[in-house]
């Protein structure tokens, strides 16, 4: 057993890996506490998605994929911006055609090349393929968000408790708002590069959904919910070393069973759990 | 405080009652279209209770939001003396929210503090102070929707107290409670008052606004403000709102708002 759990990070890849999900795992746990209270679900969603031309083009023009994912995010924006100006078109509505249209518009772009760039990677991540600046960003990603959080924490809250009487009390909706969503678009383009375009969500959620099931307060949810995530990501990493699964899908295959036994916990013993 | 006074009903305080913590002319406000509110004039003196009184959508909330320049349009005259407090109405907080009691009540440390100080020791003891000055110093830990209306309200009004609130503004705090609940809250408001707090309370119960110091009855425009007595006639009832004034047995007046039960 002991073996089982050991032996696989032997193996420097995986140590890395290890380290890269540990620290995706802090950002996620913490960010997505705020982001299931602030309904933003759909929203990093659309992000992750909306970024992914811009990746395509980054790996096809041979720059970094940070920087595509930048660009990415930058036009998505303004794309929604625009669209949700014209008339009859709802916010969600155009949000949705926004983001359909750039994931497809990426696929397109990836597939049009004779070689095409890596689109698995792309899509589901290559945790165990991190470099040494992957691990850096991730760990700098890191602090910056527990700062960010920290100072903000008691305006997270007062904003999340009761929208219409923050300002009241002095707690500015649309300035926290902001620096959630500049917080949380950080967090995907730093995460999509280990873990994924269509993985990152799980990551960003997954946790913190489990977490809300067993704590009270924010800071008890938030450990649960970063213990969820490393639980997660190294219970992935594991998995996928001993039945060959592809490392990204196994965490959030993970993330999903933790989900689940959480949920079972919470209905089986009500009283002790919430 | 105004006892013996002969106020005309516009008028807002005799010349020698206290100093004005809230002072309104010619106040109208709205969402953007026609006015929701107009001809709001009054002086609220500190340590006065004031009950709000008006139908369905008349325009209390709206009036509340005014004070706190929260109302995309405002137009006359509007002066606040001291830090304001609201106590909205608990439906409009998440209650899945995981928030303590106490958590709840040190968010009226937000506005004193700056913006990347957290909250220190000393915060925490004064928040803890207030809620025992509700009578839930015991909840402290307690999940804020797992508490009782009436303890919400009251944790809410912690929060106003941690914020120094000289004025606060109650959006319907009764609406809901049971009876002991309401007597508890009922006392509190008096002891907040009796402390130079002025608190302007929504409310449609007008046998409770009878108890206070100055009524304001409010339907799109301002029908009438002064002291009870003078202001809760059957004629200002009716204009208020609408013919469903009805005699209650006790003698007193009751009224049937249309959406309104309890
Ligand atoms: N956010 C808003 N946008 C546009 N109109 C609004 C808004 N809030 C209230 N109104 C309108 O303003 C008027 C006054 O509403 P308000 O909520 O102030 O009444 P109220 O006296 O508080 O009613 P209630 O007893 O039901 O709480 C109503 O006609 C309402 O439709
Ligand atoms: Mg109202």
């Amino acid at each position: 057993m002991l073996e089982w759990l050991v032996d696989p990070f032997s193996d420097p890849l995986l140590r890395r890996a290890a380290l890269e999900v540990v620290l995706l795992g802090v950002t996620g746990g913490l960010l997505g506490c705020w982001i299931v209270y602030y309904e933003l679900a759909f929203g990093a969603e659309s992000l992750a998605h909306a970024l992914f031309p811009g990746l395509v083009a980054a790996a096809l023009l041979g720059v970094p994929i940070l920087l595509g994912g930048a660009a990415g995010i930058v036009v998505a924006a303004l794309a929604v911006a625009v669209a949700a100006r014209a008339p009859s078109i709802g916010r969600d509505t155009a949000v949705a055609v926004v983001v359909t249209t750039l994931l497809g518009a990426g696929v397109l772009l990836a597939l049009s090349q004779a070689a095409p760039p890596g689109l698995g990677e792309l899509l589901f991540g290559d945790v165990l393929g991190v470099s040494d600046g992957d691990l850096l960003l991730a760990g700098a990603l890191a602090l910056v968000v527990v700062a960010a959080l920290r100072v903000l924490h008691g305006r997270l809250l007062a904003v999340g408790f009761d929208r219409s009487t923050a300002r009241s009390i002095g707690a500015s909706p649309v300035l926290v708002d902001a620096a959630l969503l500049v917080l949380l678009a950080l967090a995907i383009l730093v995460a999509v590069q280990g873990l994924g375009n269509l993985l990152v969500v799980a990551v960003l959620v997954g946790p913190a959904a489990t977490a809300r099931l067993l704590a009270h307060r924010m800071p008890a949810m938030m450990a649960w919910s970063v213990g969820a995530a490393m639980l997660a990501g190294i219970g992935g990493l594991l998995v996928s070393y001993h039945a060959g699964t592809a490392a990204g899908a196994s965490i959030a295959l993970v993330t999903v069973g933790l989900w689940a036994l959480a949920s079972a916990a919470r209905r089986a013993l009500p009283s002790v759990v919430a | 405080m105004t006892a013996g006074s002969t106020l005309s009903l516009m008028q807002a305080t005799a010349p020698s009652a206290p100093a004005a913590a809230v002072r309104v002319s010619g106040l109208r406000g709205g969402y953007g279209g026609a006015p929701a509110i107009e001809g709001v004039d009054l002086a609220l003196p500190e340590g006065a209770r004031v009950g709000l009184l008006g139908p369905n959508g008349g325009g209390k909330t709206t009036l509340l939001r005014a004070l706190l320049g929260e109302l995309p349009d405002v137009g006359g005259e509007l002066t606040v003396e001291g830090r304001l407090g609201v106590v909205p109405q608990t439906e409009r907080s998440r209650l899945d929210f995981p928030v303590s009691a106490l958590d709840v009540a040190l968010m009226g440390t937000l506005s004193r503090l700056p913006w990347w100080r957290r909250p220190s020791r000393a915060d925490r003891r004064a928040a803890l102070a207030a809620l025992e000055r509700v009578g839930l110093r015991a909840e402290a830990r307690r999940t804020f929707g797992e508490l009782s209306g009436g303890q919400r309200q009251r944790v809410l009004v912690a929060r106003a107290l941690v914020q120094d609130a000289r004025v606060l503004l109650l959006d319907e705090p009764f609406s809901g409670l049971d009876d002991p609940s309401t007597r508890l809250l009922e006392s509190l408001f008096g002891d907040l008052a009796a402390e130079g707090r002025t608190l302007l309370i929504s409310t449609h119960e007008i046998d409770q606004a009878r108890g206070w110091d100055l009524v304001l009855c409010l339907n799109r425009a301002q029908i009438a403000f002064g002291p009870p007595d003078a202001v809760l006639t059957r004629d200002v009832l009716e204009r208020t709102y609408g013919a469903n004034v009805v005699e209650l047995p006790g003698g007193g007046r009751g009224v049937m708002p249309p959406h309104h039960c309890g």
